[in-house]
């Protein structure tokens, strides 16, 4: 089977524009959560998300001019303009740049989202109710399909291979990475731009989750607190936006060309709790059979296993994936660490599981194992090193990226160094 | 220039991000102004929006330039 690698890396998260300044926010213990600015949050639960630090550019700011020009930018809703910036990044970082029509049709693009344009379609529902359907823009439907971040990467970019997104809730990220590096190892690509996007922060999308009872809604005192993976006060997860892209390559097309090679990916597991839309099952069997699978497919025993990059949302279920890494490893858990980055940049959605599985690459590259913030009171007698509160210096050679869907639908990545 | 024609002009200059003095009498949408198809549906409904007039669809595709709209709004208005 071929081998796929990582050569390319770009992010657009809560802690800022851009992979490097995310990171080291991220590793320092940076907090992306703050009240909501994006809408007036009065008449929702939630007065609190980790949203996009917008602004000129400098300092880590997000600044939309930098990376779609303003009639562009009309005709998209904020997932694909996030997905876009991302995109560019990593393409940049990665030097791919094809010269020939056979390279462009050997490079792809795999770009999901959870729920993409949901801001575009609440819009033009109340525009269509109060001024009528001669009045909804051309733009509306290509501005809310998932589908479009895919598109419009491949037209900037003129990559002209496998033209594809996953729309699989919160695992949406977690999938397009594992299954952009299927495409990759069965020959049908070269080259595969893959990860996710993510824009919900609207007031549509918080009442929604609020109906769920699924975000925290009791901070808002103290929003950087509010979340807090496997802490015994977490209260729900805290929604965040933005994107997370990888430049997938084959192994030998990366070294041909003499590309900066981040990591491998090792395995890609998949699994279905086929048990409820919203919850996973009480024990957890669903992400250990995704974590088996990936483990079995990268041909390593969960042993193996350096640093996990937990889903971790700061709900009820992060005991059940904690309970399903345990059984997993047995005793190895103890030279084990896991972290939940949602603790810092919330809940990302279709983007998180890209996001988290670049913090995974660059965990790889610089032997650091990301912090859980605001983990106070960690559940009796765990046996895994959860990394509370500070950042870990540690050997990691093999790192493992978890995603769990609403749906029951279960992602894991498995990556190791780029240099074995 | 009169008060149609700077309103009109505002409008092409704002969703095409074209420079003011690209856009003359006889600039098309498409062929001069870099507009799509797309494009052309948006400029209609913004010029309908904006005049308080309708444009029906068959009308619509005989504006084809900026000096179209200008004399089509003026008649309509």
């Amino acid at each position: 089977m071929r081998r796929v690698v990582v050569t390319g890396l770009g992010m657009v998260t809560p802690l800022a524009c851009g992979v490097e300044e995310s990171w080291s926010r991220l590793i320092a213990g940076q907090s992306g959560v703050g009240p909501i600015t994006r809408f007036d949050a009065s008449r929702v639960a939630t007065t609190y998300a980790a949203e996009i630090p917008f602004g000129d550019g400098t300092d880590g700011t997000f600044n939309p001019d930098d990376w779609m020009d303003p009639k562009e930018r009309r005709k998209v809703d904020d997932f694909i303009l996030y997905g876009m910036a991302a995109a560019t990044q990593a393409v940049k970082d990665s030097g791919w740049e094809p010269k020939t029509d056979e390279d462009r049709e050997r490079t792809g693009v795999m770009i999901g989202s959870g729920i993409g344009g949901l801001s575009a379609i609440a819009d033009t529902a109340v525009l269509l109710q109060e001024k009528g359907p001669r009045r909804v823009s051309p733009f509306f439907i290509p501005s809310a399909l998932i589908n479009l971040v895919s598109g419009q990467v491949s037209i900037r970019f003129g990559f002209k291979g496998p033209n594809h997104a996953v729309v699989t809730a919160c695992s949406t990220g977690a999938h397009a990475i594992g299954d952009a590096a299927r495409l990759i190892q069965w020959g049908d690509a070269d080259v595969m731009v893959a990860g996710g996007a993510e824009s919900p922060i609207s007031e549509i999308g918080i009442a929604g989750f609020n109906a769920c009872k699924a975000l925290s809604t009791k901070r808002g005192n103290d929003p950087q607190s509010a979340s807090r993976p496997w802490d015994a006060d977490r209260d729900g997860f805290v929604m965040g936006e933005g994107a997370g892209i990888v430049i997938l390559e084959e192994y030998e097309h990366a070294r041909a060309r003499g590309a900066k090679i981040y990591a491998e990916v090792l395995g890609y597991g998949m699994s279905g709790d086929a048990y409820h839309i919203t919850a996973p099952s009480e024990d957890g069997e669903g992400g250990y059979r995704s974590m088996a699978a990936a483990l079995k497919r990268a041909g390593l025993s969960p042993a193996d296993v350096d640093y996990i990059n937990a889903h971790g949302t700061s709900t009820m279920a992060d005991t059940i994936e904690l309970g399903a890494v345990e059984r997993l490893l047995g005793a190895a858990a103890a030279a084990t660490t896991m972290s939940s980055t949602k603790s810092s940049i919330g809940h990302l959605l279709g983007a998180a599981g890209a996001v988290e599985a670049i913090f995974c690459v660059l965990s790889l590259r610089d032997q650091v194992a990301p912090p859980t913030l605001n983990l106070d009171t960690p559940p009796e007698g765990v046996r895994i090193d959860l990394a509370p509160k500070a950042a870990r210096q540690r050997e990691i050679a093999v790192a493992l990226s978890n995603s769990f869907g609403f749906g029951g639908t279960n992602a894991t990545l498995v990556m190791g160094r780029g240099d074995r | 220039m009169s008060d149609i024609a700077d309103r009109v002009k505002k409008i092409v200059v704002e969703h095409l991000g074209v420079e003011e003095d690209k856009v003359i009498e006889s600039a098309s949408f498409i062929d001069d102004l870099g507009a799509d198809s797309l494009d052309t549906v948006e400029l209609v409904m913004a010029f309908e929006e904006e005049f308080g007039i309708e444009i029906p669809d068959d009308a619509a595709e005989t504006i084809q330039t900026f000096g179209d709209a200008v004399k089509f709004i003026q008649e309509a208005a």
